[in-house]
């Protein structure tokens, strides 16, 4: 380090007043991650990636799409059909956001199957959880800017979500939408949340997200802390070089993952409906609302919660609690042993049944209600909040394997 | 400390009034005038009124007849719990018997409901929205078991003649 600072040459010289170079050892050629990291690490990274998708596909949407209620969706389909190229940047946007929920769900998986919110990660997860926050205000602002039917009804829905909260409901919705309607005034706001308000918020996330993680050190599938086995240079016994070794690892995934995204964007960019709906196509029309409202699937789990409670006050207090129950993960979880390799059964079980549960309310979110299907709807529900539950039980005496000093 | 959050307070209340419903938007929701002199028994129209659809609904004898078959499958029979203007606070909801002022907003999530006139014996005719399933009446009182929780909401109206109403006012009538 300190024959860095007095180095000579131009990385001297900018290192005696910028710490590129500490910065490029703290991060990257000097950040000891585990040597154990399997296919679930590759969802991290690969989130920053899909964010930059987004942020540059982003931009070059903004210089052709128009915030006005009169000439937003013909922006959209002047986009597609007249300016060069337009038609890939919009697919790349639009995949994009289907594809970041994708990577940021697994990677929230691959946080609660080895215990990485435990402590001392709980800021990490907390970040991440608002993250995901910020994911879904942007998507959702982001989905009225085409301004089709499903975007205006869509938020319609969504806003109307607020006009539940006692008192001031009401006013609180009028406030939001800035019209009796969603109108104009309506999309303009969006507009701007969508492209500079919440993105900067994201960034700013994003970056405390990664500061915390390096704080402490990534957890792995053991679930054992490689810093208590260091070498005599304080090095962890069990740690490797974040570059180059999972720098080169990570470009696998992400050729994985492009060939995967790209064989979406080109081939089947609606992807039958899901990505891209089809009432999507129609602009959007005050007066008429469409025969069956979906929101895009990766809102499916929790509005199938919603509908699955017949009392709207209590439906939407259910939906939020949905989310938020996840912030209390670190301490819901009272359990000391992190990775599901060394968890007992129960926590297996739960595990699955939360898969199961999400998976099918996510299905059921995106269908028409009809009672069997609510029924259902309402059995998946109590199979979600049964994870939170159920853990916080099994979690305080669980029977669990032994677990080794190191990382297998 | 106190100063400051007071000064910040005052700087944001600015930037958020910016948020409430411009001059213009307000100007929009003035009361709108319908003629409804050709309107024929069973038919429906849509007045624009601050960007909501109004119905006006003409009902003819046997669409009123409905409404007190359909009574134990109400969830509001009285509209106690619903948004309505005294004068159409009663069995049919509105001033007149014939003719039904209503928003035709849904009371769960606000979509728009749609007009279902035919009498069958599984539904006794009235609105339908297809959203989420909720059943209305021909006074547009919502049904038991469905996701809206209140009717339809009525709008401030009166007939500035026979022909002529207004929506948006209450008028002296």
């Amino acid at each position: 380090m300190s024959e860095k600072q007095t180095g000579t040459g131009l990385m001297g010289w900018i290192d005696a007043r910028f710490p590129l170079t500490k910065m490029y050892e703290e991060h990257l050629s000097k950040y000891y991650a585990p040597k154990n990291f399997n296919f679930w690490y590759f969802f991290g990274s690969l989130a920053l990636l899909v964010l930059v998708i987004q942020i540059v596909t982003g931009i070059f949407l903004t210089m052709h799409y128009k915030p006005d209620g009169d000439l937003a969706f013909a922006s959209v389909e002047h986009i597609m059909r007249d300016v060069d190229w337009g038609w890939l940047i919009r697919y790349l946007h639009s995949t994009g956001a289907s594809a970041f929920f994708i990577v940021v769900y697994l990677h929230m998986f691959r946080a609660l199957i080895y215990g990485s919110y435990q402590k001392p990660r709980e800021l990490i997860w907390i970040f991440g959880m608002f993250i995901f926050l910020a994911l879904m205000a942007e998507a959702f602002m982001g989905y009225l800017l085409p301004w089709g039917q499903m975007s205006y009804w869509g938020a319609q829905v969504i806003i109307s979500l607020f006009g539940a909260i006692p008192i001031v409901g009401d006013e609180l919705t009028l406030w939001i939408r800035g019209d009796f309607v969603i109108s104009d005034a309506t999309l303009n706001r969006f507009f701007a949340l969508h492209v500079i308000a919440v993105p900067l918020v994201l960034l700013m996330l994003v970056v405390m997200h990664i500061i915390a993680l390096h704080e402490v050190g990534s957890n792995n599938p053991d679930g054992v802390e490689i810093k208590k086995n260091k070498d005599e240079n304080g090095i962890p016994l069990d740690g490797i070089p974040f570059h180059p070794y999972y720098t080169v690892k990570d470009i696998v995934g992400t050729v994985v993952f492009l060939i995967l995204f790209s064989v979406v964007v080109f081939f089947m960019p609606e992807m039958g409906g899901y990505f891209l709906e089809y009432a999507n196509f129609v602009p959007a029309d005050q007066f008429k609302t469409p025969e069956h409202i979906a929101p895009v699937w990766y809102f499916t789990p929790f509005y199938a919660i919603l509908r699955a409670i017949p009392d709207k006050l209590m439906g939407v207090i259910a939906m939020f609690a949905a989310i938020a129950v996840l912030f209390f993960m670190p301490w819901i979880d009272r359990g000391k042993v992190k990775s599901v390799r060394y968890r007992s059964g129960a926590f297996k079980l739960l595990l699955v049944m939360l898969v199961v549960s999400f998976i099918g309310l996510g299905y059921l979110g995106a269908l028409p209600a009809t009672e069997t299907r609510t029924m259902f709807a309402r059995l998946f529900s109590v199979g979600y909040f049964g994870f939170f539950v159920g853990l916080w039980w099994i979690s305080k005496n669980e029977n669990t394997k032994p677990v080794p000093e190191r990382v297998q | 400390m106190v100063v400051g959050a007071v000064g910040m307070v005052a700087v944001a209340v600015p930037f958020l009034k910016t948020w409430s419903p411009s001059a213009r938007a307000k100007t929009a929701g003035a009361p709108v005038e319908a003629n409804i002199s050709k309107l024929q028994p069973g038919q429906l129209i849509i007045v624009k009124w601050r960007g909501k659809p109004v119905w006006v609904v003409r009902r003819d004898e046997k669409a009123l007849a409905t409404l007190e078959k359909v009574v134990d499958e109400l969830r509001d029979v009285d509209s106690d719990e619903s948004l309505q203007p005294e004068y159409a606070k009663n069995w049919h909801r509105s001033r007149k018997k014939e003719f039904l002022i209503m928003e035709g907003i849904c009371t769960h999530l606000g979509c728009s409901p749609t007009y279902r006139p035919e009498i069958t014996s599984d539904f006794q005719g009235g609105f339908f929205c297809p959203c989420h399933g909720s059943k209305f009446d021909f006074a547009g009182r919502v049904y038991q078991g469905v996701p809206a929780p209140t009717n339809l909401t009525i709008p401030p109206h009166y007939f500035v003649s026979d022909d002529v109403i207004l929506i948006g006012e209450d008028g002296v009538a």
